[in-house]
């Protein structure tokens, strides 16, 4: 190989810096676009919720709290909060409970057939879908006499996601060292006593982020409440907010706005927390 | 191993009991209702009257009557259209080119842009469905003033390509966040040896990058084309219309089997669905049984 | 066929903290050139900057009579082993040999040709068709050598080359290593912290620490003749012993004994000044009765070579032991009394700011 075939000829070097120039071109303008893309759909839930005068255009407000005050006024929709929070809370407690239960057991104990049962059950989980199973759902609830009652959707929404947040979990236990347990059992523990003393606490990464990660898969979630609720005094904010931009008349867009921030603001908060103090971690299917 | 690590002395019969509670809510709330579809999908049960108190066998109907249905077949096709354009060409394109793009700018530029796709991805859908439907509004949205489309009715005009879109831009961030942790898997050394024999950006993607990711790449597509599959939340867009216009499969049944009260064609149709979610599952998890061994 | 010559050359990070600092070096046209230094000192940053992967702060770098400092890594002709060997894993051993080639839009045949060329050189035969995953870290070494040579560079740049490999591997992968380069006779820069593979493979050393030069020359030059203190401890497989001690009526007292001035140093030391005394452990002997311009003190530890014998010696009157490499029949007890003696011509002196006395 010679010099000429390989090297920095100047019309290589030239064509170097246009490439270079091109590239940084290239990037800047996609970045650009990918900001505003992104950007320019949610500026209406930064501004809106603070306008005196809000309307569906994104415009700078002219600046008020009153949205709030509109808001506070309207037993609907601080109701609905609260029934977002009494489902979301409810779930995740009930799947934390049954769930590091059963991924203790399951990660401790070879049951024949655990790695057939933890495979099985994940593939239920990510096929049988509350849009796939809808239909029986509705039915099975109307026979169990639970239509309208948020226990029954705690119920339907926690076994949608209780087999997940066992694969996960099942995994941090695995990874939490046995001799802690060993020792407490040397000095007379018994097993749920050393679940509670050694294990839970050993696991806490785990389970705040499956507690994180539960309630934001209820909070937000639209179609099984809105199946399986009637009465809109029951009614979680997902469901409200739908009814207040689709049942006829003008939209509120006081109320809607403020109602929107408000109901945004919880889940992106907790989600920015976990992912700041544990880090984003994937999992088969982690959302749905 | 020898060794079955119950090291806290649970033994099998507590630990049966442990696990109990969990399985029995699976199976009451999860698989039940996913068995029970096979039944009612063979049966004309109805939402009210008198299918509803006495609900008879009527065979296949139900499958063939769907499969012949001109309205089936174009919410099929619909579907078909919205996962391939939103999750395997948006998502997965748009998400793998910002993962990209952000390993070759400044820190602060990358941590602003991964802010946004992830605010999509985590506002909840009642929300970001609200969002857009503002966007996209005829007479006031934000997208006609800035495109100067005077009174386009976005939502009527191109329901399919507005759900589209709409699917792309809330997605998007899991393939970015996939793809990131990807790209950060393949070793600088094998980028550097790579530029140190002048390949430029296509080579190193070609030669290096795409070989090492393509495991990820396919997990990334199974995922999404799963969730995407069932997403409910176009609903609260365009409710399906207008005339079935972005009538996607999980609109279609909610319309037939809750709507309409034709719970049997709905259960039947939901079968399919799960047969559907199957296949795409079986390969993800065989995909990925084969990776960890 | 090249020298390199690096120009004040600095890289600077982020924070102001320099990983090159000032570099002035010339490698010449077919050396085999270490740079040596323990990890963080730079070494690898400077080799990358001459690869191009890390853009310098300031200075130039020029490669034969061209000047690379502000061109890509592929237009610089120079080719790089990484201390990982960074193998495709994706492609046959023969693709990884002729990737420079193909980048290159060489012809498949050519490509085909040159691979087993190469490959046979390195005796690579027979490997070709296989990943990079069924060999071992020898021949994975080999096939990063054979995709170097492949893309007839007028450099080798290597990274750590023989750090990946074990301890049996090593010897046999250094010796292969200093043929290779000796049949190529491209010029070579290579980067360890291990001094030995220093001092075995390379013509000429530079030593580094903290971004900064501290000494350039042949390995003998470094071994027996250090700039300062620092190259005198880092070289040699047993650092050098270097004892705090005063100039009084040409002898060097230490402690409460006395050692004959260093021949380089002699006429170059004042009265009264405050030296380190330098010698290294192999050029050290010890007697077992006391003898004039010796070293008393007592055996505190004993340690087996195989062909020798590594004693520790604290010294009386003084809070520094003496390390002394001794015959491997001399087994003294824990606790006895030795005197250790040395040669004017295989010590050295150091003044206060730890820079040796004399040529």
């Amino acid at each position: 190989m010679t010099a000429e075939q390989r090297g920095a000829t100047p019309a290589r070097e030239g064509r170097n810096m246009l490439g270079h120039f091109l590239g940084l071109m290239g990037k800047t303008v996609f970045t650009a676009l990918v900001l505003a893309f992104f950007v320019i759909p949610v500026l209406w839930l930064v501004f809106a919720p603070f306008d005196a005068h809000p309307s569906l255009n994104v415009k700078l407000p002219e600046f008020t709290f009153n949205n709030f005050k509109v808001l506070l006024a309207n037993p609907n929709a601080i109701g609905s909060l609260g029934n977002s929070l009494i489902l979301a809370l409810g779930s995740m407690v009930l799947v934390l409970v049954l769930g590091s239960l059963a991924s203790y057991s399951l990660s401790r104990v070879r049951i024949p057939g655990r790695d057939v049962l933890l495979y099985t059950l994940l593939l239920l989980s990510s096929i049988i879908t509350g849009t796939a199973a809808m239909v029986p759902t509705f039915l099975l609830m109307v026979k169990l006499g639970l239509i309208d009652s948020q226990f029954g959707v705690i119920l339907v929404l926690s076994g949608g996601i209780l087999p997940t947040v066992i694969f996960i979990l099942k995994d941090f236990m695995d990874s939490t060292p046995k001799s802690y347990e060993e020792s407490a059992r040397l000095y007379g523990a018994r097993p749920l006593r050393i679940l509670w003393d050694v294990v839970i606490p050993l696991a806490r990464p785990g389970l705040a982020t499956i507690a994180v990660w539960a309630v934001v898969q209820v909070w937000g979630n639209f179609l099984v409440p809105y199946i399986l609720l009637r009465s809109p005094s029951k009614s979680p904010a997902a469901v409200v907010m739908y009814t207040f931009y689709t049942e006829g008349g003008q939209p509120n867009l006081a109320l809607i706005s403020a109602f929107s921030l408000l109901f945004s603001v919880p889940v992106i908060a907790m989600y920015f927390f976990v992912n700041r103090r544990y880090g984003f971690r994937f999992h088969g299917g982690i959302k749905s | 191993m020898a060794d079955d690590g119950d090291v806290a002395g649970l033994g099998k019969a507590r630990a049966t009991a442990f696990l109990a509670p969990a399985l029995l809510l699976i199976s009451v709330f999860l698989v039940f209702p996913a068995l029970w579809t096979l039944y009612l999908g063979v049966t004309n049960f109805r939402l009210s009257g008198s299918a509803a108190r006495n609900p008879k066998f009527v065979g296949l109907d139900n499958y063939i009557n769907a499969l012949s249905d001109d309205r089936f077949l174009n919410s099929l096709g619909l579907t078909i259209v919205f996962v391939f354009a939103s999750a395997v060409v948006g998502q997965s394109v748009l998400g793998f080119s910002i993962a990209w793009t952000m390993t070759r700018v400044r820190k602060p530029v990358r941590a602003v842009v991964e802010f946004f796709v992830l605010l999509a991805w985590i506002i909840p859908s009642s929300v970001t469905t609200f969002l857009w439907y503002a966007l996209l509004d005829r007479s006031n949205g934000t997208l006609n003033a800035m495109l100067s489309t005077g009174h386009m009715a976005w939502l009527l005009q191109y329901p399919l390509q507005s759900i589209i879109v709409f699917n792309t831009w809330v997605g998007t961030a899991f393939s970015m966040l996939l793809f990131s942790s990807a790209l950060a898997s393949v070793p600088p050394s094998q980028m550097e040896s790579a530029r140190m024999v002048g390949a430029g950006t296509w080579a190193q993607l070609r030669d290096v990058v795409f070989p090492h990711i393509r495991g990820h790449a396919l997990t990334n597509t199974l995922l999404i084309t799963l969730w995407t599959f069932n997403t409910f939340t176009p609903y609260l867009l365009t409710a399906g219309g207008p005339d079935d216009r972005s009538n996607i499969l999980p609109i279609f049944i909610y319309r037939l089997a809750l709507n309409d009260g034709a719970l049997g064609q709905g259960a039947a149709i939901s079968l399919i669905m799960i047969v559907i979610n199957l296949v795409i599952a079986t390969v993800y998890l065989r995909l990925l049984k084969e990776r960890k061994s | 066929m090249a020298s390199i010559t690096t120009n004040s050359l600095v890289k600077e990070y982020p924070g102001g903290v320099r990983g090159v600092d000032e570099m002035d070096v010339t490698i010449n046209d077919g050396e085999f050139f270490a740079l040596l230094g323990p990890s963080g000192c730079g070494k690898t940053t400077l080799l990358r900057t001459i690869a191009g992967l890390e853009k310098s702060t300031s200075g130039s770098i020029r490669i034969g009579d061209r000047e690379v400092t502000n061109l890509e890594p592929g237009q610089r002709r120079v080719a790089m082993v990484f201390q990982d060997y960074a193998l495709f894993p994706h492609m046959s051993i023969a693709d990884n040999i002729s990737y420079p080639l193909k980048i290159q839009k060489v012809s498949k045949q050519e490509r085909r040709t040159s691979a087993e060329d190469v490959g046979g050189k390195l005796s690579l035969q027979g490997l070709l068709e296989r990943r990079p995953g069924q060999l071992s870290g020898g021949q994975q070494q080999r096939v990063a050598l054979a995709r170097a040579v492949s893309s007839r560079p007028d450099v080798f740049l290597f990274d750590e080359p023989l750090s990946n490999l074990d301890a049996r591997l090593r010897l046999e992968a250094r010796t292969f290593l200093k043929k290779l380069q000796l049949d190529l006779g491209v010029t070579t820069v290579f980067v360890t912290h291990d001094q030995a593979e220093a001092l075995a493979l390379a013509d000429r050393i530079a030593v580094m620490r903290s971004g900064k030069l501290q000494q350039l020359g042949t390995p003998r030059e470094v071994f027996q003749r250090p700039a300062n203190t620092f190259v005198a401890s880092f070289v040699g497989s047993t650092p050098m012993n270097l004892l705090e001690g005063t100039v009084r009526d040409g002898q060097v007292q230490i402690g409460n004994s006395a050692v004959p001035l260093p021949q380089s140093a002699a006429g170059l030391a004042g009265e009264g000044q405050t030296v380190t005394w330098g010698a290294r452990p192999e050029y050290l002997d010890v007697a077992t009765s006391t003898k004039a311009g010796s070293l008393a003190g007592s055996v505190t530890v004993s340690e087996n070579l195989g062909a020798a014998v590594l004693l520790t010696v604290q010294l009386d009157g003084h809070d520094q032991d003496v390390q002394v490499v001794v015959g491997e029949d001399f087994e003294p007890a824990i606790g006895t009394s030795v005197w250790v003696t040395s040669e004017p011509r295989r010590t050295l002196l150091f003044d206060s700011e730890g820079l040796r006395i004399g040529d």
